[in-house]
């Protein structure tokens, strides 16, 4: 219900300020389509209107009761006044309410009235008409904070009336809370004229368990509440299925029952789907990761601990990106995103050019000592950023088009995962295009198939190499600019994610993008498969566990390269 | 003789390494416990402590070059197998504290007061006992490595992949310890440490005791490694290193060799670990941090891979270089200048310093002999170059 309650917060205002013309049309077209019908409403009016001034009376004479108990200026008889209020039915039960609680109600006892007071303006609480002259006898209405409290479930219980949805829909939400059975008569009032869907549903679902929770009702009323909840699995309405599965009456405990194996299945449902696409956007982030590395490591063979620095390198890319516009142009901070994505590429691809021409093109062959180089590299390019960003988290922003969220079939998916998830789809399929289709993607593979033939045809291999490098890291850098939005932007950034890269690479056999693609997939997939299971540190240790024994059995990876080329 | 048939397994290196260690542990010693503390010769208590954590690390680079230097197995995991012979030295630690800890319990250690438990995990049974706790700091790193180089080195899992995955299991045992319900004492791990066989942790004369011990380790380690390469066995573990499946077409079972100096080099590893948990006073689990154990692999590479000594100096070496660096104002320096090392070793100095002396001091050698033989008139004999 919790859910409920958060998520329509910014659809569902656009939703009633759409919706409030539209019912007054409705209600106008009414008397304008149907003139034939006018005799008998004018009838019908009229007999209204008798009833209506009927009521009234009594209700002045209730508010009169209730302006004595006020002026009596005690808490014990304020309170019985509150409740008086709330039952009364009184049009002007709401505002009264609300002038209390911000303590500008005021109690005129000369004129036996109250009144409310909004800046210097006075008026009659009971007309609303303005008040002048002498009111200086006129005291304010003391508060404590039980009344307080009784206040806020008093206008909880009114707002049913709130022409905004969303005010109803929490009023509705409190009254569930409270189960208090004497809100019944009125949510079955309010659903007779309630259009809202939201609105409805929330009404249903209050009336479902206060009837539960009724001992008065009867079975078939029990059970017709039940078959209102089956389908929901919320924790409230789990609590008073259970409740209702106590129940002494045998029918009732069956549909409880029922009801609550139903939930359970659909929970579980829930779980896997959710799962499955926590699974998905952790896989895409695994992808993004290691999707550099599997050039750099998977084509060239190079074994680049200094990868996660790379990607650490893009993310602040991106918060310097961000920190120049907002200097420079601060209404175009939220595309700094944008802007870093090409701007991360080419400073993480400068570096891992440099990186190739100083060091690793003196290790070729070597590839343990190519692997504590690039951990030198890596220790010095992280404290280089300690060093000038300070070791503690930098804030990147999430663009709004980043933040929020939407629901699918109960499942909240935040617009930023979504977006990653796509993004990094569109870079994969870039890559290799890349590696396919470019007269630069060629080369690579000549060169990495055999070196000395592709040289013997007129590539220069150790500018291609130099090349294949730097578009390794740069890819890291571009997963940089995505990892921003999610992880902390910290000089360890690229630590945390070394090991899951070399896994997911090797994982999915080294030289074959697609390998890559698989592997970060099911390995995010099972992992967040893992974690309801086996807790989230357990989960990690499973899978890493699971790894090492699956490379015992095949070393080469999912996707193994075969032939010549494995040995070289 | 067997000493002088002993003494020639070991090469004018090894020697002057012996008898300087030796030298050094005995001045040290005598220096700390016979001198004034006014006496600028005197080495204050706390540097004999620092000292021993040093030899720790030392003991830990022979162990990995044991492995690396010798066999070819680069593992980027030793810190874990370090770490767990250091935590079965700190549970044995923790169970002597007994009521002296904050919580008074005579049977839990405070964290596991601290997080309500009840009784003693089966796991920590047996613990008070030093005997069995030396036990355990050989057997538990000895078991994970016999079983994961058991299906590792079967498996026929080489070089780079290898590395990877030795850095997974430390990342993974990290983790786990990190975990409160492992029962290690989560991300604080054990310490507060009281006594070691009835003698205080923080006494003077026990950290004196507990750095010879160390030195003596170091010494055993050494002499244990270097009787074994220079065997034939050991010669058996180059060929491995240098060309493994042609061992393995020779008749020999490459894997049996493997799993054997990986299990013996853990189990170095974790006694050197049990000693440095004392000394330093804590035992936690960064200590299974992956960079950790790449920072033993860089004291190896920079004294010299498949030297024995050379590791052992460069663990003394960098250490040292960390402290001095990392107490002034050249802190924020330090990792610039241990990632400018680990790119200088590689590229410019791959034998390390004492692999680079030893070709020094070879083609010396050589020279003179061909200078010698040309005046015999002989035929020089072909020196190559160790690859």
């Amino acid at each position: 219900m919790k859910h409920d309650v958060a998520a329509p917060d910014s659809t569902d205002r656009r939703g009633a300020s759409s919706e409030r013309p539209s019912m007054t049309t409705r209600f106008l077209s009414l008397h304008v389509v149907h003139p034939a019908l006018r005799a008998t409403m004018a009838f019908v009016l009229g007999l209204l209107m008798s009833t209506l001034a009927a009521v009234t009376t009594a209700r002045s004479a209730t508010l009169d009761d209730v302006v004595k108990l006020l002026a009596a200026d005690s808490f014990s008889d304020t309170d019985a006044a509150i409740s008086a209020l709330t039952t009364s039915g009184h049009p002007a039960a709401v505002p009264i309410l609300e002038a209390m609680s911000d303590r500008r109600l005021l109690v005129d006892r000369k004129a036996n009235k109250l009144v409310i007071s909004t800046g210097a303006a006075r008026t009659d609480a009971a007309t609303g008409a303005p008040v002048t002259g002498a009111a200086d006898d006129a005291t304010v209405v003391r508060l404590n904070n039980r009344l307080r409290g009784r206040i806020e479930a008093a206008l909880a219980s009114l707002s049913f009336a709130n022409p905004d949805p969303a005010k109803r829909l929490a009023a509705v939400e409190q009254i569930a809370k409270a189960r208090n059975i004497a809100a019944l008569p009125r949510i079955e009032e309010a659903l007779k004229s309630e259009k809202n869907t939201d609105v409805r549903e929330a009404l249903t679902i209050a009336r479902a368990t206060l009837v539960l929770s009724d001992d008065k009702a009867t079975s078939t009323d029990k059970i017709s509440a039940i078959a209102d909840l089956v389908g929901r699995y919320d924790p409230d309405t789990m609590t008073t299925l259970r409740t209702a599965s106590q129940s002494a009456a045998p029918d009732v405990k069956q549909a409880a029952m029922t009801a609550i194996a139903s939930a359970e299945r659909r929970q579980q449902f829930a779980n896997v789907v959710q799962n499955f696409w926590y699974g998905l956007s952790l896989g895409s982030l695994l992808l993004l990761a290691s999707a550099g590395l599997a050039i750099t490591f998977g084509v060239m063979g190079v074994i680049n601990m200094a990868h996660g620095e790379m990607v650490m390198i893009g993310a602040y890319t991106t918060y310097v990106v961000q920190e120049t516009l907002r200097s420079v142009a601060p209404g175009a901070v939220d595309s700094a995103l944008l802007i870093s994505i090409p701007l991360a590429f080419l400073v993480a691809g400068a570096i891992g050019v440099a990186i190739e021409r100083g060091i690793i093109r003196f290790l070729y062959g070597r590839p343990l000592e190519t692997l504590l180089a690039t951990w030198g590299v890596s220790l010095i390019l992280q404290q280089a950023i300690r060093v000038w960003f300070g070791a503690s988290n930098v804030q990147v922003q999430t663009p709004s088009y980043m933040s929020g969220s939407f629901d699918l079939f109960g499942l909240s998916i935040t617009y930023g995962r979504l977006w990653i998830l796509v993004f990094t789809l569109l870079a994969f399929l870039a890559l290799l295009a890349v590696m396919k289709l470019t007269p630069l993607g060629l080369q690579m593979r000549a060169v990495t198939q055999n070196r000395r033939m592709a040289a013997a045809m007129g590539i220069r291999t150790s500018t291609v190499d130099a090349l294949t490098f730097g578009l390794g890291c740069g890819v890291a850098g571009v997963a940089g600019v995505a990892l921003s939005q999610i992880d902390n932007v910290a000089p360890n950034l690229g630590q945390s994610y070394i090991v899951d890269c070399f896994m997911v690479v090797v994982f999915g056999g080294v030289g074959n993008l697609w390998g890559t693609f698989v592997s970060a997939f099911s390995l995010g997939i099972a992992n967040k498969f893992l974690e309801p299971v086996a807790g989230a540190v357990l989960g990690k240790i499973a899978i890493l566990v699971l790894l090492i024994i699956f490379i015992q059995k095949r070393p080469r990876g999912l996707f193994a390269l075969k032939g010549r080329a494995v040995e070289a | 003789m067997i000493t002088t048939a002993l003494l020639s397994r070991f090469d004018r290196g090894g020697q002057i390494f012996m008898a300087l260690l030796t030298g050094f542990t005995l001045l040290v010693v005598a220096s700390n416990t016979l001198l004034d503390p006014s006496n600028p010769f005197h080495v204050p208590t706390y540097v004999v402590a620092l000292l021993g954590k040093y030899l720790c690390y030392a003991v830990l680079a022979v162990a990995l070059d044991l492995a690396w230097g010798y066999c070819g197995i680069l593992s980027l995991g030793h810190g874990a197998f370090f770490a767990l012979g250091g935590y079965a030295m700190g549970m044995y630690l923790m169970r002597q504290i007994g009521t002296r800890g904050v919580y008074a319990n005579p049977i839990l250690p405070d964290f596991m007061v601290f997080l309500n438990w009840k009784e003693l995990p089966w796991f920590w049974h047996g613990f008070h006992s030093f005997p069995f706790a030396f036990f355990m700091m050989l057997f538990v790193p000895g078991v994970l490595a016999f079983v994961f180089g058991w299906f590792a080195f079967r498996s026929r899992v080489t070089g780079v992949y290898l590395s990877i995955i030795t850095q997974a299991l430390t990342y993974a045992l990290l983790l786990a310890f990190f975990r409160n319900d492992m029962g290690f004492g989560g991300n604080n791990g054990l310490t507060d440490f009281k006594d070691i066989l009835g003698y205080s942790v923080q006494a003077d004369g026990t950290r004196i005791v507990l750095f010879v011990l160390t030195s003596l380790l170091l010494l055993a380690t050494y002499v244990v490694c270097r009787l074994l390469v220079t065997s034939t066995f050991g010669k058996i573990l180059i060929s491995i290193r240098d060309a493994e499946s042609r061992t393995r077409f020779l008749g020999y079972k490459v894997e049996n060799y493997k799993i054997f100096v990986f299990t013996l080099s853990a189990c170095m590893a974790g006694l050197a670990g049990a000693l440095y948990v004392p000394q330093v006073g804590i035992i936690n689990p960064s200590e299974f941090s992956p960079a950790n154990s790449i920072e033993a692999v860089i004291w190896v590479a920079v004294g010299g891979r498949g030297t024995l000594t050379g590791a052992a100096l460069g663990a003394l070496v960098v250490n040292f270089l960390k402290t001095t660096f990392t107490t002034g104002f050249l802190a924020p320096y330090w990792l610039f200048a241990l990632g400018a090392l680990f790119i200088f070793v590689t590229l410019a100095l791959p034998k390390g310093i004492v692999g680079t002396l030893q070709d020094w001091h070879e083609r010396r050698t050589s020279e003179r002999k061909a200078r010698m033989s040309d005046d015999a008139f002989e035929t020089p004999a072909p020196t190559e170059a160790k690859a």
